[in-house]
Order: C-alpha cells, then structure tokens, then sequence
C-alpha cells in the first residue's frame, strides 16, 4: 500500500521536474526581446490609457518614443510638460515646451439666448440627435444638449450646467486629451491655448448662418460683422462663412474685439477686473 | 393561388388605413411655393433660372446636376422671387427657388386632356429621354431617379418588373388612391417600363388589405388587355399582409422567391421595383409630356376627425396643406412626414413638400411616447423579427462600444432602418437609434476603401 504512494508521488515529482525544464527552455527559445526602456517610460505616464496623444494607450506610447529616438511628433497632452520633461530624462532626449492647452465650448446658445422650437424625445444622445434633424433650436450648428462630450470625457471635466443646458469645462481638470472634440458631432468644442493664468479670448459661436438667420436663432450668435476684425492690431481675426475666429497663436489678449461684438459672442475669461462685458464661464 | 410574402421577420403592426375612403381632392394653388432643389436622391440640381424670371407651369427650373440628380420643374405659373437656402423639414439648409403665384398658365406642349393613351412609342430611347426631361423619380421613399433605374447597367437584365403597391406602412393610403382612382393609367405606365425592359413581365404587387384597389386594379387591366396586347404581360398578385413587405428586397423576395445578397442591387436578383405612383408618374411623363409637378399625400391622424388624401403641386409648404386641412389638431404632439414606421419628426412645418412627400400624419402623445428602457433580457424578438435576417441586439451592443469591426461582420449595413427591432422589443431598448449611425460610420469605411 505504501508503496503505491511512494511511486505516485515519485512519478509526479519526475513528471514535475522534466516538465519544468521543457517550459524553461521553451520560454528561453521564444523569449520576446523588449526595450526595458519601454517599461522605464510607461512607469513616468499617467497612466491613463485615454488615447489623447493617438496611441492606443500609454504603453503603445512609450513604445512608440523609444523607437522614433527622438519626441518631436509625441506628446502626452494630459501629463504635459512635466511628464514629458521625465520621458525626455529617461530616454536623454530632448524636448520642446508645448503651451497647456484647454478644452473650450464655443457655444453660448443658452435657453435665454436660444429659444426652444421644438422637442427633441428621441435616444438622448447628441450623436444621434443631429443625424435626424438640426436641434431642438433653429441653430443647426450649436450645441445639442445631451452630453456626448460629458460621456467622452475620461478625467470628469465635463459637466452639463442645468441651467443654461451647456456643457461646462473644469478647467483643472481638462487634461485637453480631445476626447470631447472627437465626441461633439458639431464640432463645437476646440483644443486651445490655456493662456497666461488661464486667460483667453475666443469666439463663442460656430454659426455659419448670414448674420439675420444666426441672429433670429440665437441672440448670442457670432453675425460675421467683421468688426472685431477691423479693431484687431495682431491680425489674429479672421472673418470666414459669417463666422469670426481668434487665432490664438497670434491673440495678444488686449480684448478690444470683446468691447466691440454687438451681440457678446466674443468671451474673455479668467481675467482679472471689474466685469464690464459680460462673462460666462464657457 | 395563396397569397405572397416574404421569408424572414417582419412585423403585423396595426395597419390603421384610416384615410383608405378619402377620395384624393385637389389641393389649391397656394401664393407661394418653394421648390427644393435637392428632392431626389443624388446630387442636387443647379437651378436654371433667375430671379424676376416668368416661368410657366412645368417648365424646367432646374438641371440635374450629375448623372445621379434630376430635372426639377416649376409647378406653379408665376415669377420667380429668390434662390437660395431655407430649411427643409429636419431643419437643414436647401436651395429652394422661390416662385410667387400668378394664374396657372401651363406649358404649351403639356397634353392636360384625361384621355388614356394606350399606344406606346416604341423607341426606348425616346422613351427613357422624356421620363429623365420630365424628372421622374422613385416615389415609394427613396427618390431615386427612376430614367437611372429603368437602364440597368451592360450585362444585367430584368427577368421581372416588380410594381409596389404594397404600401404596407400604417396610416398611409395615396398609393391605395391612385390605385382605385388612376388604375387605366398605372397599368400603360408598366407596360412603358416593360417595354423599356425588353419586354420583362410585369408582376403588380398589392397587399391583401387593399381589396378595392386589387378588384379595380383587376378589372382595368381584363378591360384593357382588349385593345392592349402588352397586358398579357402584366400580372396582378396579391400579398399578404406584412410589414415591411414594400422594402425593395423584401418585394423581391416575396414575388419572385429571390434574395439580394448583402451590398446587392435588386437587378442583381434580376429584378426592378418600382412604386404604382411612380408608374403614373411614367405614363404622365411619356404619352402626356407632363413633368412630374404634383404628387398625392395623405392627411391623417387618429386625432383628425376628417381624413384627406390631396394632389399637390410639388412645392407647396406643409403648412399650408395643414391650414387646408383645418389646422394641426390640438391633440398633435408630433407631425410625421411619411409612415410612422419609417417617416421622419417634422420640425418645421414652413418646409416644403417635395417629389417624395406622401403623407402628413398627426400622432397624439400616447402613441408617440417612449417607452422606459428596461434591461434586455435576450429574448430574441428583435432578431426574428428583422427582415434581413441580422441580430439587432448584438448590433446594439456593438454600437455602443464603437466596435466598426465587428459591425461591419455583422453586417450592420445591411440594415434597412425599418424599425422592426424597436417595435418588437419587449424591454424598450433604443435598438435602431443605435444601429442607424453605426450604419452611417460603417458605410462611411466601406466607402473609403474604394
């Protein structure tokens, strides 16, 4: 009888042994030859796998500076140039500095500004919403209301005001991985430049519509009068389809356009004084 | 003989032809009328004239703008007002000419007599020539130019010309109307498009539900095949009573027992389809030279105490059709253009009617709301319900996650957007709100591979 448990357990033991070896030697055969420098990178990335700098996910990131040797095409836009800076250590690189950027809504078409025309009661989903007509207001181009962007956003800086039925930034938050661009089927939300203590001046307003039609449909639409245009010193206005666009490369931010749009599309935020024009938080 | 349908899924809604005893009326001209210029499938047309110009009814106001596209004709006498963009019914930006009413003076060379020309010429060219100078288009929903449809492509033949009188969606009955009203006229109409088709036969789809229009239909054509040696090729059949029998490959399938295989064309199966009000717009255009500048519509609603199918003249704005009807009912929380399977929301009732319209339809709040969504409990009625044979769920499912791949295995383009899943689903799941732009996004890949 003991002998029968002896030789199960000899047997298992040499099955054991011999088996242990074949997978050493297979897995030393077949071994995948990896950077470590990839690992090295990974551990320096935020980690969270969002997509915003166009690969799959931090590690298809790393993968990708190692092999390119140099990080003038990648850039983290969530760990900015602080995680960039540790990339450009561990792999003795260099590396440009990128001006922080932010997520902005160009839309002000709030309830008060941008009367109700009819009612949308199908799937909530801005997506599909704007595949079967233009919105809820007479704007075809503003915002729709149903949170696709909210959805998108990966790092929660996005939120819809009840109020005025907009999505809103949190600007501490908003990593600017343009996960909420891709979202919005109408394109209202735009990667720009934080700014200088987060000051900036852009146009609040998609509209393409002839200045009268944009300004039936909502009174805070951009009517391409072209003043803002005129006023601007830095040529950083351009007047294209009866819509007005800041460039902000070349904004100085001296808010002349602010004072000078007849209809308030033009919004100045995180400046410091007295609030004259009105401001919305976007 | 047993009556005909199609194989797979289909639904049996509540078929309401409501309207189904209305006889058509004659809608009046209105002060202004708005003529789209993107009322066809395709590219939309340039317009040919210019404002302040004097046009006259059925002259041409507008040229394809593509092989696709199709000549688009002034319905009404008067001078012409403005050009340019204004909202269709889902709000988006159209060319529209603008022609403001005076009088009804018609083109010289317009036959307006109601005498049945039987004779039909028999040069095919000339043939497809007036049906494409007269913009006759698909007028079961697609609008596709019907002179593009009826000259298959080299190597391709016909062994069949389907005529859809189905109509199976709920609450629509124009097609029913004509059927009864105009039935001489429908049946010359086919046997032009036969002809077109070197002599294909022709098989007239009706389903069972239409008896009066099966019985006149019948009758007109025994009474016709006296003098017409082309009606012995023509064919009525009777079809059961199932949605959505009028889809293209649905009424292949049904009639000729042929399926489409996926990315398929019906003359693929051998077949063409086209709708009876089509037919009509055919015979019009061929031995009458009449453009196709009016079309019937139906008014209907379960809250509407009078139902009214009308002919209009192409261009006249939705509300004024409403205001003639006797105004939108109190009642009306949504105002559908088309079937309430498949027609759209209209959210501007200043929009216009087009080649296409065929009905105005007033669904009250109880029969326009949602129901909750619940969770799905794989029961598996959406997939046996759909038509073409694809499983809506998964299709959901995938959708949601963006998976294109995989839709595209599952063949998500296939879809016809019938609406058979979220009529059939038990737990209210949005099925087709979903599967609609996984369909666009799909079609969008398959396109850019080319």
């Amino acid at each position: 009888m003991s002998n029968i448990i002896i030789w199960t357990i000899v047997v298992l033991f040499g099955l054991g042994v011999i088996l242990s070896m074949v997978l050493y030697l297979v897995a030393n055969k077949f071994k995948v030859q990896e950077d470590p420098r990839i690992d090295e990178v990974e551990k320096v990335m935020p980690g969270a796998n969002c997509g915003g700098c166009g690969f799959a996910g931090c590690r298809a990131f790393a993968a990708s500076c190692v092999e390119a040797g140099n990080l003038d095409n990648n850039f983290c836009p969530v760990g900015g140039n602080d995680t960039m800076k540790k990339v450009a250590a561990v792999l003795g690189l260099e590396v440009k500095e990128k001006a922080p950027m932010v997520a902005v809504v160009r839309c002000n078409g709030s309830c008060q500004n941008r009367p109700r025309t009819s009612e949308y009661d199908g799937y909530r989903s801005c997506k599909v919403e704007s595949m079967l007509y233009k919105g809820e207001t007479d704007c075809a181009f503003g915002c729709l209301g149903c949170g696709d962007c909210v959805g998108a956003c990966a790092f929660g800086a996005l939120s819809m005001d009840e109020q005025t039925g907009l999505p809103v930034v949190d600007e501490s938050k908003c990593t600017s991985c343009g996960a909420c661009v891709k979202a919005c089927p109408k394109g209202i939300i735009e990667l720009r430049r934080k700014g200088p203590r987060g000051m900036r001046v852009f146009v609040s307003c998609v509209n393409k519509e002839k200045g009268g039609v944009a300004r039936k449909a909502c009174t805070a639409a951009c009517i391409g009068c072209g003043k803002c245009a005129k006023v601007c010193a830095q040529e950083a206005i351009t007047v294209a389809d009866n819509l007005a666009y800041i460039d902000f490369e070349k904004c100085k931010l001296c808010k002349k356009c602010v004072e000078e749009c007849p209809t308030g599309a033009i919004h100045a935020v995180n400046f410091p004084q007295k609030p004259k024009v009105q401001k919305e938080e976007e | 003989m047993q009556n005909l349908t199609f194989k797979m899924g289909g639904i049996h809604p509540d078929d309401k032809k409501i309207s189904a005893r209305s006889k058509v009326e004659i809608l009046p001209l209105p002060e202004k009328v708005y003529v789209s210029m993107a009322q066809h499938l395709g590219a939309p047309a340039n317009p040919v004239v210019a404002v302040g110009d004097q046009v006259k009814v059925g002259q041409v106001i507008a040229e394809p703008a593509g092989f696709i596209s199709a000549y688009v004709h002034s319905p009404v006498s008067g001078t012409v007002k403005s050009i340019g963009p204004r909202a269709d019914l889902a709000g988006n930006m159209v060319k529209h000419i603008e022609i403001e009413v005076s009088g009804d003076e018609w083109m010289e060379d317009i036959d307006r007599s109601t005498t049945l020309i039987t004779k039909i010429p028999q040069d095919n060219a000339f043939i497809l020539d007036r049906i494409k100078k007269c913009g006759v288009v698909g007028l079961g929903g697609a609008t596709f130019p019907t002179h593009v449809k009826l000259a298959p492509p080299p190597g391709k033949k016909a062994d069949c010309l389907i005529l859809n009188g189905a109509e199976c969606e709920p609450y629509l009955t124009s097609d029913n109307r004509i059927m009864i009203e105009r039935s001489s006229e429908i049946i010359v109409g086919a046997a032009i498009m036969s002809r077109v088709l070197d002599n294909c036969p022709v098989v007239i789809a009706i389903e069972e539900n239409k008896s009066e229009a099966i019985m006149i239909m019948s009758s007109a054509l025994n009474s016709l095949a006296k003098t017409m040696p082309e009606c012995g090729r023509i064919a009525i059949r009777v079809l059961k009573k199932k949605y959505p029998q009028g889809g293209e490959k649905q009424l292949i399938d049904a009639v000729m027992g042929r399926q489409v295989k996926s990315g398929g064309l019906p003359i693929d199966a051998g077949a063409v389809v086209q709708n009876v009000a089509t037919s009509l717009a055919v015979y019009e255009a061929v031995q009458k030279n009449r453009p196709l500048i009016t079309n019937v519509l139906t008014v209907t609603g379960d809250c509407l105490t009078v139902q009214h199918n009308y002919q209009f003249r192409i261009g006249v704005p939705l509300s004024f059709i409403t205001e003639y009807a006797g105004g939108v009912p109190n009642e009306a929380a949504k105002i559908i253009s088309g079937g309430p399977m498949m027609g759209k929301a209209i959210a501007n009732l200043d929009a216009t009617t087009v080649k296409g319209s065929s009905s105005i339809l007033y669904l009250t709040r109880e029969q326009t709301e949602r129901r909750q969504e619940t969770a799905c409990i794989r029961c598996g009625r959406c997939a046996s319900a759909c038509p073409m044979g694809l499983e809506p769920y998964l299709l959901y499912k995938l959708s949601k996650v963006g998976d294109n791949a995989a839709l595209e295995e599952n063949a998500v383009q296939d879809c016809i957007e019938c609406g058979c899943c979220l009529y059939s689903c038990p737990a209210g799941v949005p099925l087709l709100d979903l599967i609609r732009p996984a369909k666009g996004n799909v079609l969008r890949i398959i396109k850019s591979r080319k």
